[in-house]
Parts: C-alpha cells; sequence; structure tokens
C-alpha cells in the first residue's frame, strides 16, 4: 500500500485517490494526513479500486463532512455508487444531532458515584419502612374482614417456602451440629471438659445457630422465589392488570406469603435446632464415649429461655425475608435482566439483614442479662 | 457476479421439526441489490428459512448458495469467511446488553478488522449517524434505547463489516407508523449506497409496498410465488388474495399510489 492518497498542487489542487479505500486498510489509511483540506477543489478517484464504509470515515475525517458533500459532485471516476456511498457517509455525519463527547472526571465521577450510592441507600431503607407500613396497614385492614382471608395462598406459600424447605434445612443443620460438636471435642478436650461439648451444640442451637441457619436458607431459597414469582409478573403486567380490576397487590401477593413465612420459619427453626442437636449427639456418642441418654439429659438441664430467645428471632427475621423478597419483586422494571438483579439483590439484602439483626439481637440479649 | 445472477439460491430446502413439516422442496433466487419481502402467514416458516440461509439452523435436506458458493458443504473456515460478508438484524435487536450501543458496533470490527478500540469506534460513529441515531446514543446501553432506536443500533450493527446482504427479521414489527416508515425509507437510502442486497421478512404491508422490489410468498411449505408487487398481488390463491385484497391490503396499496403520484 503506497500512494493512496496525492494532493496535485497548481490552481485547482486535486486529490487523488489510488488502491483500496477498505476496511483492512483502514489502520494505514487513517495515518494520512492533509494539511491543507480547505484549498481542495477536485476529487480524482480514477485509481481508486474499491471503497467503503471505512475509506469513506477516512475520507470524512481528511476533508469534514460539508467539504466532502460539495466536493463529491465534481469528482472524476467516481461511479455513482461510490458517490451515493460517500454522501451517505457525509449527509448522515452532518446531519447527525446530539454532541458526542461526554467529559469524564476521574475523582469528580467517583465522588458522584459515591454520593449515588449513599442517596441509593437511603431511598432504599426509605422504600422498605414504606412498603412494610403499607402491608401492616393492609393486615389490620384485613384482620376484621376473614371472607377476604386468602386461605388457599397461604397454605400453598407454607408449602412451598416451608415444608419443601424441611429436609434441606434439616441436614444442613445437622451438619453443622456435627462440625460443632467436633470443635467443642477438640478445643475441650485439652481442659478434660469434653463433656461440655454437649452444652456447646445445646447453647448454640438453640440461641443463634438454629434460627439463624434457618433464616438464611429461606433468605437464599425463599426471598429469591418471591422476588422471581412477583417480578416475572410485573414483567408480564399482570399487576397492573390486578389494578385495573381493582385489586390490590399487596393483599394477594404480599399479605400470604408473608403470613406464610412468619408460620413457617418459626417452625423450620425448632426443625433447625433439634436436627442441630441431633448431628451433635451423633458426635457426642461416636466419638466422646457420651451415651445418648446421657446427652439427652445433659440437654434437658438447658433452661428452655434459651429456646424461647432462640425462636423469639424467628418471626422478625421472616417479615424481613417476605417483605425485602417481595419489595424487590414490586421493584423490577421490564426485562428479563431487571428481574435477574433485583432477584440477587433480595438474597444479598435478606441475608445481610438477617445477620445484622441477629448480631443486634445477641447483644440486646447480653445487655439484657437474658 | 453480474446484477442478474442470485446472490443468493436455495434449492429443494426441506426443514422439519419432528414429524411437522415446515418446508419441503423449497427454492428462492435472491438477486444483488434488490429488496426482496418475504411474506407468510404465521407457522410458515419464514424465520426459519431465515435461519436456515444464514448457517443458525441445518436443514435436513437441499442446498443453500450464498455468493455462488454452497454453504453447507463449505469448511468451516471458509464458510466463516463469507459469513462475515452478511448481517442480520433479528427481530428483538439482539443488542448485547453489557454492551454500550458503540460497542455493540465495535465489537465485529474489534474481532474481525482487527482493528483497534478507537479505530472501531471512529467506525462505529459512522455507522450510528448513517442509521439516523443522534451522537449521544453511542454511550447508551440497550436497555435505555426505545423500539425504534434498538432496531435503529442493530442495523448499524449488522452494517458494522459492510456486508453484501442483510437480513432483516421483522424490522418494524412494534414500530409506530411513522418510525416504521423512517425505517423503510432508511433500509432504501442504504441499500442505494451500499449497493446492498436485502432480504426482509415482513408483515407490514407498508413496507412491502414502499420498500420491497420482489416479494416472495411462503405457502403449502414452498415458495408460491416470488415476483414484482403487483404480479404477487393478482395470484390467484385464496391466502395471497386475502391478504393483499383484505382491508390492511387494499389501504397499504392505495397508501402507496399517493406516495407515488
Amino acid at each position: 500500500m503506497s500512494d493512496t492518497l496525492t494532493l496535485q498542487p497548481g490552481p485547482e489542487p486535486c486529490l487523488q485517490l489510488s488502491g483500496d479505500w477498505t476496511l483492512p486498510h483502514y489502520q494505514q489509511l487513517r495515518l494520512q494526513r492533509l494539511d491543507t483540506p480547505d484549498q481542495v477543489q477536485r476529487i480524482d478517484a480514477q485509481a481508486l479500486t474499491a471503497l467503503d464504509t471505512a475509506g469513506a470515515t477516512v475520507l470524512l475525517q481528511l476533508l469534514g463532512a460539508e467539504r466532502l458533500r460539495a466536493l463529491v459532485p465534481h469528482s472524476a471516476g467516481l461511479s455513482p455508487e461510490r458517490q451515493a456511498l460517500l454522501l451517505a457517509v457525509a449527509d448522515a455525519m452532518a446531519e447527525q444531532k446530539g454532541d458526542a463527547t461526554t467529559t469524564r472526571y476521574r475523582f469528580g465521577d467517583g465522588l458522584a458515584q459515591l454520593g449515588r450510592r449513599m442517596v441509593s441507600g437511603w431511598q432504599q431503607l426509605l422504600a422498605f419502612l414504606n412498603f412494610l407500613g403499607l402491608t401492616l396497614v393492609t393486615l389490620l385492614a384485613l384482620l376484621p374482614r376473614p371472607w377476604r382471608w386468602r386461605i388457599t395462598a397461604l397454605v400453598a406459600q407454607m408449602h412451598q417456602a416451608g415444608l419443601n424447605a424441611v429436609p434441606i434445612v434439616a441436614v444442613l443443620n445437622f451438619l453443622v451440629g456435627a462440625v460443632v460438636a467436633f470443635l467443642g471435642a477438640t478445643v475441650l478436650r485439652e481442659f478434660g471438659a469434653t463433656i461440655y461439648t454437649v452444652d456447646l451444640v445445646a447453647y448454640a442451637f438453640m440461641r443463634e445457630l438454629g434460627v439463624l441457619l434457618a433464616a438464611i436458607l429461606l433468605a437464599g431459597r425463599t426471598a429469591s422465589a418471591f422476588t422471581a414469582q412477583i417480578g416475572s409478573m410485573k414483567v408480564n403486567e399482570e399487576l397492573d392488570a390486578l389494578k385495573v380490576h381493582g385489586m390490590s397487590a399487596i393483599e394477594m401477593l404480599v399479605i400470604p406469603r408473608l403470613l406464610a413465612l412468619l408460620i413457617t420459619l418459626p417452625l423450620l427453626g425448632f426443625v433447625a435446632i433439634m436436627a442441630g442437636i441431633a448431628g451433635g449427639a451423633l458426635v457426642s456418642v461416636l466419638t466422646l464415649d457420651i451415651s445418648l441418654t446421657r446427652f439427652i439429659a445433659i440437654v434437658q438441664e438447658v433452661p428452655v429461655k434459651h429456646l424461647l430467645l432462640g425462636l423469639s428471632k424467628a418471626p422478625f427475621f421472616a417479615v424481613l425475608i417476605a417483605l425485602i423478597g417481595c419489595l424487590e419483586g414490586f421493584k423490577v422494571a421490564g426485562s428479563a435482566q431487571s428481574l435477574g438483579e433485583h432477584t440477587t439483590s433480595a438474597v444479598v439484602q435478606s441475608i445481610f439483614v438477617v445477620i445484622l439483626v441477629n448480631a443486634i439481637a445477641a447483644m440486646f440479649f447480653m445487655e439484657m442479662g437474658w | 457476479m453480474t446484477a442478474d445472477e442470485a446472490i443468493i439460491s436455495v434449492r429443494g430446502l426441506r426443514n422439519q421439526f419432528g414429524s411437522n413439516i415446515v418446508h419441503q422442496d423449497l427454492d428462492l433466487d435472491v438477486y444483488r441489490g434488490e429488496i426482496l419481502g418475504v411474506v407468510g402467514g404465521s407457522g410458515t416458516g419464514k424465520s426459519v428459512l431465515l435461519r436456515s440461509i444464514v448457517g443458525l439452523m441445518t436443514p435436513k435436506a437441499g442446498q443453500v448458495h450464498l455468493f455462488g458458493k454452497d454453504m453447507l458443504s463449505l469448511p468451516a473456515t471458509e464458510r466463516a469467511a463469507y459469513e462475515k460478508r452478511v448481517g442480520v438484524l433479528f427481530q428483538q435487536g439482539a443488542l448485547f446488553s453489557s454492551l454500550t450501543v458503540l460497542e455493540n458496533i465495535a465489537l465485529p470490527l474489534i474481532e474481525h478488522a482487527k482493528l483497534t478500540r478507537r479505530e472501531a469506534s471512529e467506525i462505529a460513529r459512522v455507522k450510528i449517524a448513517l442509521t439516523g441515531l443522534a451522537a449521544h446514543a453511542a454511550d447508551l446501553y440497550p436497555s435505555d434505547l426505545s423500539g425504534g432506536m434498538i432496531k435503529r443500533a442493530s442495523l448499524a450493527r449488522a452494517l458494522a463489516l459492510d456486508p453484501d446482504i442483510l437480513f432483516l427479521d421483522e424490522p418494524t414489527a412494534g414500530l409506530d407508523p411513522i418510525g416504521a416508515a423512517a425505517f423503510d425509507q432508511l433500509l432504501k437510502t442504504l441499500r442505494d449506497a451500499f449497493n446492498l442486497t436485502v432480504f426482509l421478512v415482513t408483515h407490514d404491508l407498508d413496507t412491502l409496498y414502499t420498500a420491497c422490489d420482489r416479494v416472495a410468498v411462503l405457502s403449502q411449505k414452498q415458495v408460491l410465488v416470488a415476483d414484482r408487487l403487483d404480479v404477487v398481488a393478482n395470484t390467484d390463491d385464496e391466502w395471497i388474495r386475502d391478504y393483499f385484497q383484505g382491508p390492511r391490503g387494499r389501504a397499504a396499496s392505495q397508501a402507496a399510489d399517493r406516495i407515488d403520484n
């Protein structure tokens, strides 16, 4: 590739094009410079062998849209098709509206991003409180009207979110219970106090781990399901259809899900506690030479208030998980991508909130001396 | 290759899904530089035909020639070289949702023409202008675009490598009448400027009357007729009569006459 562009001096400076002005040669072509584009009076394309948009782009950058548009009709050796191509490119660029350059500021943009995050976090909190209030008001309005209770939906949700989750909750807690027992046995053996492994497992699962693990599992399993169900209804405009038929989405969709979790999470929490203690029992019996009757006797000596304290957190977790899941579903905007983003967000938020509330509750119980 | 030569030629095409035969002994020629509109009722396999020609699905039997080469028997590497000369506009646009409009158009340029990001962006901006998009649209993501803008951005991506043949799957579906008319006009302008051959699957009668040189009607698993619009419209077939002589067909025909006069 050489001499693709020559400027013939003279009274009428003529721009001579030759060779292939096509995409494969774009990198060489764009290196060419024209010192005095304004003086070009004619284009001579007799030696031009090929031209495409990439070539037209180079010519456009050299001459400018206006100049190119003026020169094309007075050119030699340009076939009508090539003239049409050059004119189409020149016209499009000359007539294009708007400014392409968006200025970027390294620090400013970062700061703006931080600000947007803060504002969006605050708005998310407000939206949640708003949604919580709306749901409570709807729930209170429903209480004296039993004919509007949606028992079928409630039972269906309890089946999905509660009963179907029993195996995974039980297995997971059983395994964690066994691991905690191993850990306790290893550490307590040094002090010759392996018998306290039983107390460790019982206290840990009753007060903290049982309900916490059940809630985290439900946050992953059910909050995402709620978001996906309500979000796909939103994408499908089903929520709008409900509204124009004068039905309340909160009443029909949110309340049954909220109540289902309120009922099932304490039950699942209890299943989790029992499974965890069973896991601990297995390890104790097999590796610590503590008989099963001994194990059960020690567990029975644990004050029942610890079990109640643990289970008392379950309704709070249930409300948080159900409402975050439903609210994220309502926030879905129209596309499958948005549905995916909000499902992820529902899981992340509900797990975060569950662990946060659990930590606050632990501190509170400790300070109260319970 | 002369103007009369078929740039796409389909012979004896047979497509079937299970026992459902969509195409049987289907023949079709598309000539260089023409805009061919493909119409047919729902389920007659318009999109299937398009997908067979561009190589997205392999037909059960038959031959598909692009640029005079049998695409089905060509080795994959040679076939890829020809596929670069084909642009496709999918029905929903199929823009990559994680990339901006500019990056969507620059992607084939970077991948196939081995350009740097900066060089590809320069050419992509020209394509954006050619398809009538505003300059600021370049930095938007597909989720921020309206239906008409998605079609234009997708068309710009289909044109990225200066293809010889452009396949369009219902490009005006979901556009308002003004947007659809502008798109038809854009198609004609681009065809004239780039000497494109256009294979256009459509339901839009206005597009047929204003933009298409020839119309192919798919019916009874074959191309029933492929000819100029006035010939096709007067073909003696029940479906074609209903299609072109129905209230919508007459309205589109009258509108086209008014534009011509």
